[in-house]
């Protein structure tokens, strides 16, 4: 992996002549966890979606600068809220996704070796359908991980999981995804307050930077600092209108 | 095994409902013959009605190898290029409003008697459905799969080869199936307008002659022969489709 830049995007951005959100200015920080909090429909996804220069249904004016002047959408892994692995190939070919769609032949080693870290080695030649919803967003992170890029876009990726699954996988998330520029955008403000070394909150009149605890991510789910940070972020967003 | 008895079981009263009918009508037998005077002209016909037999389910088995080949090129042709939707799909939509059955004194007058008219006629037949569910599952690709491989750096002819076309197969495979019940429609029909050999052409001859007996035989080996061909279609196709999660 190359060293991971900041990023930042700022503009605004018009849905069918209807303006969706402005004064929008995001700053990951290179090598840092970012959450992106904010109300459903607010457009947290279309920021995620510019950064990765997917297709987004709205008209943007602004722009998106990295600390190293390269382009992010080369650079970036994304990670959704479904796991989108394929039903007809098993996990270990799941795995290896990345290459084998850009005709490279996938380093078996190294994809076996990551579903060791995300907990998965006995289930390489398995078919997702075969897989509880928790052990599929493992698959999904090994497929994230093996992209190897600097930039990670999680896409709300552990809000369709059970509570403490959920507390395993931003765990595990943290602990593999350490060093890279992460940007999570959820709805949940445990989630941004254990994970977020940044928090953003995202209105349709703008964003605000939010204080977080001084503790390191991931934080303890029973950490009080963290539960007081929970609780002003539940705050900030039913002030959100 | 349930299954197989309650089979067996709708055949045996099928035939009884047959019989009684014969029987409490008094109807003649070149009109209506019974189940054991068919059984009889089965027997005795045996090789006549095997040779026939082979002739049609050749004719089938071509017309569906072709015409899924088409079908399937086609498909990928439209679901990879806009101009080739612009302009093929409205001909093939208008090509299905010409009931295929009315081209087949032209297929034969093209193709003459033999084999080729009739397995362009199973063609003709199944074309449109597999064409159309293969496109329709090459179009519904779902959109995170090809923001995921977007994301990845995949080419366009990546993405088709093991995104799209994996994730299509299982509806390629329900056109396949529609496709098996429909060959034989097309090679008899094609039979019937012109041919010297096949069931089609057997049924025809027997009933000219008023061997209704032999008639039905032929009808039966037809249909028996139809479905055997769908269920070796459908096994082969089930392979096409993927477990969904649970």
């Amino acid at each position: 992996m190359t060293d991971a830049p900041g990023v930042g995007v700022s503009g605004h951005a018009t849905d069918g002549g209807i303006p969706l959100f402005s004064n929008l200015a995001v700053t990951l920080g290179a090598g840092q966890w970012t959450c992106l909090l904010g109300p459903s429909g607010v457009g947290k996804s279309t920021v995620l979606r510019l950064i990765a220069g997917l297709e987004t249904h709205v008209a943007f004016t602004g722009e998106i600068t990295t600390t190293d002047g390269l382009p992010t959408a080369p650079r970036v892994a994304w990670m959704a809220q479904q796991h989108l692995l394929f039903p007809w190939a098993t996990i270990l070919e799941n795995v290896a996704t990345g290459p084998r769609l850009r005709g490279a032949p996938p380093d078996r080693d190294r994809c076996r070796a990551l579903l060791g870290e995300v907990g998965l080695a006995a289930h390489a030649d398995k078919h997702p359908h075969e897989l509880s919803g928790g052990e599929r967003q493992r698959a999904a992170l090994a497929r994230t991980l093996m992209e190897d890029r600097p930039i990670i876009l999680l896409d709300e990726p552990f809000s369709a999981l059970d509570a403490r699954t959920r507390s395993e996988m931003q765990d595990l998330a943290a602990k593999l995804l350490a060093g890279r520029t992460v940007f999570l955008v959820t709805h949940d403000p445990l989630e941004a307050a254990r994970l977020g070394d940044r928090i953003i909150l995202m209105s349709r009149s703008g964003t605000s930077t939010l204080p977080v605890p001084t503790s390191i991510p991931p934080r303890r789910v029973d950490d009080p600092e963290m539960l007081d940070t929970q609780g002003r972020l539940y705050r900030s967003l039913m002030a959100v209108t | 095994m349930t299954a197989t008895r309650n089979i067996l079981l709708a055949i045996l009263l099928a035939l009884a409902a047959w019989q009684a009918v014969v029987l409490l009508t008094g109807v003649p037998p070149f009109i209506l013959p019974g189940p054991l005077r068919v059984a009889k002209a089965f027997a005795a016909n045996a090789p006549l009605i095997a040779e026939h037999a082979m002739v049609t389910l050749t004719e089938v088995c071509l017309g569906l190898i072709l015409g899924a080949t088409l079908g399937m090129a086609t498909a990928l042709h439209l679901a990879t290029s806009p101009a080739a939707r612009a302009l093929l799909r409205p001909i093939l939509v208008f090509s299905q409003a010409i009931p295929v059955f009315a081209l087949a004194p032209l297929l034969t007058l093209w193709l003459g008697y033999g084999l080729w008219s009739k397995v362009a006629m199973a063609v003709l037949i199944i074309y449109f459905p597999v064409t159309s569910a293969f496109f329709d599952g090459l179009m519904r690709t779902p959109q995170g799969w090809l923001d995921m491989a977007q994301t990845m750096g995949a080419s366009q002819r990546s993405i088709l080869m093991r995104v799209r076309v994996p994730a299509a197969l299982p509806s390629l495979g329900s056109g396949l199936r529609l496709a098996a019940v429909y060959a034989p429609i097309g090679a008899v029909i094609g039979e019937w307008v012109g041919s010297s050999r096949g069931l089609g052409y057997l049924m025809l001859l027997a009933n000219g002659r008023s061997k209704t007996d032999l008639m039905f035989a032929s009808l039966i080996t037809l249909g028996c022969m139809s479905v055997l061909f769908f269920l070796a279609v459908n096994l082969l196709t089930r392979r096409l489709d993927f477990k969904a999660e649970a």
